[in-house]
């Protein structure tokens, strides 16, 4: 593998990928949004149950890419048990970092492997799907594209 | 597997971009079915239009309106030729396969359709032979059916017969699939369309480039061409019509041009192709065309076909030798395009690694999300093959391929 393809697709990013966290449904969530990527066709459902302001459980469902799974995967580990407050919070890092590859100083979260995407605009998109969908969930918009 | 004599030096020769590397290595283009690299004596006669006798069409009686209006009548007789058309006037220019189908679902079905009618196209067309049909089925109350297609990606004949009826008004259909290559039997799709009344158009956007064409044997009342992919320029497309259905259509663009008289009093328009010809049009563009189809003529298109074929084939047995991949439509008649998926990696991740190593192919939907939603599948990875590809391309799709596997497990 080239320097260039490692960047991209990192240990981290190929385990979530294989493993992802949180995956499935969630009965009893009282949130949910359904993002879509018509670029590639790729289709992603967040499932929220939010208690007091608080994201107590996540899950997510379907997926494309290894990045926008990987993403997703990511995405529930960094949200959950967060306040609804810093989970947009994380949101607005997360895309400071893939649109600007701008990482937060003290930055060792798993998150920060997702960085490579900034040097392949095309894939920009696969990385933020879930996030965008996570953040319609909160928003109680039901669905989000990536257009 | 040797490949029968094809020029293949001299033709690469001809197209200067096949120099430039990516990302440090040799580039392997298998994008064409999305648009095809030009030759340099297309990129020369556009610059020779510009540098030397450019000027508006039909309007000036200056010398070089004169070179550039005959330059502009030359190219519609070469499409007439590449076509075999009966008259050039019957080839309208457009500025894309797009727009040809748009033309003739609001200027020949719009103005005949009604609440009951049916338009049938099929589960494979691209997005632009569906979503013209549907704006026009709104206005008119008609309805758009799909023409089911079988595991293989042929399109189910049986099931076309049984959806024929009086109903049937207009069948638009591809006739080689951009998504999976299938070559479909449009002569008789077609004579059976009439069998019913019907009027047939034929989506050539990806026959173009690798076939022979004869509207006239398919007898065709429409076929569409989109040029860039024909190696001319970008926006230029060709609408071939029946004579008499096209004379039969208004304007569907109003402007200069189009018209014989203009008074507020009533406005006659022009005879075909003017009328559907509104504005200045892409003058460079028809130029360059006419050029690109001489080249393509010239190279012979029965032994094109036959040698993008063999290395589509080729590149078939060897990505399925590599296990764990599945070409998607294994139509018996099929042309230089291959659409696959991989186990364990996405088609935009096989993109993402094949691009590290200068190929370039197209992961995704090919606009064609009902074709996907059939194969039950997001997307697929799609190689196609030009007239400049070689084995080196396809080795070098299997080397990515191969570092894709090994990334993904
Ligand atoms: C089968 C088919 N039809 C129609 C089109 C549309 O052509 P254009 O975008 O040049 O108008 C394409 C281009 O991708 C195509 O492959």
């Amino acid at each position: 593998m080239n320097s260039e393809l490692r960047d991209l697709y990192q240990d981290v990013i190929l385990s979530h990928y294989r493993q992802p966290k949180n995956w499935g449904d969630l009965p009893d969530s009282n949130a949910n949004a359904e993002g879509f990527n018509p670029l590639c066709g790729d289709r992603i459902s967040v499932f929220l149950r939010v208690k007091d302001g608080v994201l107590e459980d996540i899950r997510v469902n379907g997926c494309g890419c290894a990045i926008s799974c990987a993403s997703a995967s990511m995405m529930t580990e960094a949200v959950k048990g967060k306040s609804v407050e810093e989970a947009e919070v994380v949101f607005e890092q997360f895309h400071r970092l893939v649109i600007e590859g701008e990482a937060q100083e003290d930055d060792d979260s798993e998150l920060s492997a997702l960085a490579g995407v900034h040097e392949h605009p095309v894939r920009i998109k696969c990385a933020t799907l879930a996030w965008h969908t996570l953040r319609a969930a909160l928003r109680n918009e039901k669905q989000v594209s990536t257009e | 597997m040797k490949i029968a004599a094809f020029p293949i030096q001299t033709v690469q020769d001809q197209f200067p971009i096949l120099d430039r590397t990516v990302r440090g290595r040799r580039l392997a283009y298998l994008d064409n079915a999305a648009t095809s690299q030009k030759p340099i004596r297309v990129l020369e006669k556009v610059d020779h239009f510009y540098r030397n006798y450019n000027a508006n069409i039909h309007r000036g009686v200056h010398t070089l309106s004169q070179e550039a209006t005959k330059e502009y009548d030359d190219a519609r007789e070469t499409v007439r030729e590449f076509l075999n058309a009966g008259e050039a006037r019957q080839c309208i220019f457009t500025k894309g396969c797009t727009e040809g189908i748009n033309l003739v679902a609001q200027a020949y079905a719009r103005p005949r359709l009604k609440a009951g009618d049916e338009i049938l196209v099929s589960t494979m067309e691209h997005h632009s032979n569906i979503v013209p049909w549907q704006i026009v089925a709104e206005q008119t109350g008609a309805t758009v059916r799909p023409i089911p297609i079988t595991e293989d990606g042929e399109i189910d004949l049986d099931a076309y017969q049984a959806m024929l009826s009086e109903r049937v008004k207009v069948v638009a259909i591809v006739h080689v699939s951009n998504s999976i290559g299938t070559i479909n039997p449009v002569k008789s799709m077609v004579a059976m369309a009439h069998a019913v009344g019907a009027i047939a158009m034929v989506d050539g956007a990806q026959a173009g480039p690798h076939l022979p064409i004869d509207v006239q044997d398919v007898d065709a009342d429409f076929y569409t061409l989109s040029c860039h992919k024909i190696y001319a320029p970008t926006g230029v497309g060709v609408l071939y019509g029946k004579t008499d259905l096209l004379q039969s259509m208004p304007p569907y663009h109003g402007g200069g041009d189009m018209i014989r008289t203009v008074s507020f009093s009533g406005t006659t328009y022009a005879d075909i192709p003017s009328r559907f010809e509104a504005g200045t049009p892409n003058v460079a563009g028809v130029i360059g065309l006419g050029e690109a189809l001489k080249f393509l003529m010239g190279l012979g298109r029965s032994r094109v076909f036959e040698y993008e074929n063999k290395l589509a084939r080729l590149a078939e047995v060897k990505l399925t030798e590599l296990g764990g991949i599945r070409i998607v439509g294994n139509s018996k008649e099929k042309a230089g395009i291959v659409s696959f998926v991989m186990e364990r990696a996405h088609p935009h991740d096989i993109g993402s690694v094949l691009d590290s190593y200068g190929v370039a192919i197209r992961a995704g939907h090919h606009c064609c999300m009902p074709l996907m939603e059939r194969f039950n599948i997001p997307a697929t990875a799609r190689a196609s093959f030009a007239v400049y590809n070689d084995e080196h391309d396809v080795d070098a799709l299997v080397q990515g391929i191969r570092a894709t596997k090994e990334i993904f497990g």
